[in-house]
């Protein structure tokens, strides 16, 4: 069995002490109209990465906020190591440059108005040559496994999810619950049916209340569409790989926690206080759920599939686990941790958890995930409602 | 591989199809840490990923998985019936 705290891990540590595994150089927009300057910025200059999105104009309170967060904290998530940041007009743009700013890392804000899409590319993309070099200069060095902080969210599920890759990642957590890092998991209406559960490992009252209102909120809000979920939770993969309700789909999804305890529920694209695993309220939409877990600071996630979700994230490694052996056969190009074995009794939960605890090392230390090889740079600002 | 069907716990009314299991063959069951629950004679084809019954199941009845209902059938069950969408719908979220 691995021990977590005798893995050899080494990172990119930033100047607020946190450890990223990736070194990249953000060129982000603010909003959907600046999309065109940050990409240009990007195709000029080598090793930066645009994050073009849809949001970002005439949105407001709760909504307008969490895509505040979102941005701010992608830029302030560890595997980035600086951050170019451009909005239509120097407000907004300056209130996301000021939260990144405060990580420490080198990050500037360009504004369009008044300069046009070409000056500001022009302006933008020396600045970004600066920031490239400084990075390109950064080493990985050793880092304790109590510095690490993860996610997990499953897609495409099916009832080998919930017997194989699902339970893998809880084994895991086990682990690295005790060994002092930090995780995150979400998905707020599929634990539905699963939800004492849940509610049985919060350490505090204050974390089950928050959970309780949030699962409160998503369940109003199924219920005032006043529509039936089946083809949606569980969705029609779902139901094509065999999960019947959304109950059965919930017991698979939440074996993802193992038998860790969960310290807090976290408002989406929040960053977890303290180590343990923590619930963040969440779409289970997958390229919306990983960019919120990669927004409150998740540098590398594990994804269980069973039918094959391909998702990937342009700043945070997505590792796939699956135990589907279809998937395997027709889609392994996908599949980082193979758990098969379990379907066929032939591989012990502490196996798979060693499988899985290894290809995490690896991707840790620069191994490239499959998704990340096969650019899957999904990133999907989730929208509570319609903007003004 | 010597079983067919794959429980969570020895007594869920359902077992997990590990391959396509056709109609009329014999499989065994196991739990998940190996130990035997018997063998199943296959009522209808029942694909990789997809359950069969364990046991006759009542109309209106909870169906267990995990050790608890994951739903309730919503037609009569007989013992080796394929388990879907068709003859079991969730106890939550019902309009």
């Amino acid at each position: 069995m691995i021990d977590p705290k005798k893995m050899k891990l080494t990172g990119f540590r930033r100047a607020d002490g946190r450890f990223g595994i990736r070194n990249h150089v953000l060129i982000l927009p603010v909003d959907d109209i600046s999309n065109a300057a940050a990409e240009g910025v990007a195709a000029l200059i080598r090793g930066t990465m645009a994050l073009p999105h849809a949001y970002g104009r005439l949105q407001f309170g709760e909504d307008l906020e969490l895509t505040f967060r979102t941005l701010a904290g992608t830029g302030r998530n560890p595997n980035i190591a600086a951050c170019i940041v451009i909005g239509i007009e120097p407000k907004w743009t300056a209130r996301i440059v000021d939260e990144i700013k405060k990580t420490g890392k080198p990050v500037a804000g360009f504004h369009i108005e008044r300069f046009g899409d070409l000056k500001t590319i022009e302006m933008a993309s020396r600045k970004a040559k600066e920031f490239v070099q400084y990075a390109s200069e950064l080493q990985r060095e050793p880092f304790s496994i109590n510095k690490l902080v993860m996610s997990t969210k499953c897609g495409e599920s099916d009832t080998t999810t919930g017997l194989s890759s699902c339970p893998t990642v809880g084994r895991v957590f086990e682990r690295l619950e005790k060994a002092g890092a930090t995780m995150i998991f979400g998905e707020t209406s599929e634990l539905t049916g699963g939800e004492d559960i849940i509610q049985s490992k919060f350490v505090n009252k204050k974390g089950l209340e928050d959970f309780n209102a949030m699962f409160t909120d998503y369940t109003n809000l199924i219920k005032g569409q006043g529509v039936d979920l089946l083809g949606s939770q569980p969705t029609e993969g779902n139901i094509r790989g065999g999960l019947t309700t959304i109950e059965e789909k919930a017991m698979g999804n939440i074996q993802k926690a193992g038998r860790c305890k969960i310290q807090s529920a976290l408002q989406p694209a929040f960053e977890p206080k303290g180590p343990g695993l923590h619930f963040m309220d969440s779409s289970s939409a997958a390229a919306e759920m990983v960019t919120l877990c990669a927004a409150g600071g998740s540098v590398v996630h594990y994804f269980p599939t069973g039918q094959g979700n391909v998702i990937g994230n342009p700043i945070c490694p997505v590792i796939k686990l699956s135990g589907n052996p279809l998937t395997l056969e027709t889609m392994s190009e996908h599949i980082d941790v193979d758990v098969t074995g379990m379907l066929r009794v032939e591989m012990t939960l502490d196996q798979a958890a060693d499988h899985a605890m290894d290809v995490l090392q690896r991707t840790i230390n620069g191994r490239l995930t499959a998704a990340e090889a096969l650019r899957h740079d999904e990133y999907s600002i989730t929208k509570l409602y319609r903007s003004a | 591989m010597k079983h067919g069907l794959l429980l969570h716990e020895h007594d869920d009314d359902v077992g997990v199809a590990v391959m396509d299991l056709k109609k009329g063959s014999t499989v065994g069951a196991v739990t998940l840490e190996g130990k035997p629950v018997g063998k199943i004679k296959l009522l209808n084809d029942v694909p990789l990923g997809h359950k069969a019954a364990m046991r006759d199941l009542v109309k209106d009845k909870p169906v267990n998985k995990y050790g608890r209902p994951i739903g309730k059938a919503v037609a009569a069950i007989k013992k080796g019936d394929w388990v879907h969408t068709h003859n079991v719908k969730t106890l939550r979220w019902s309009v």
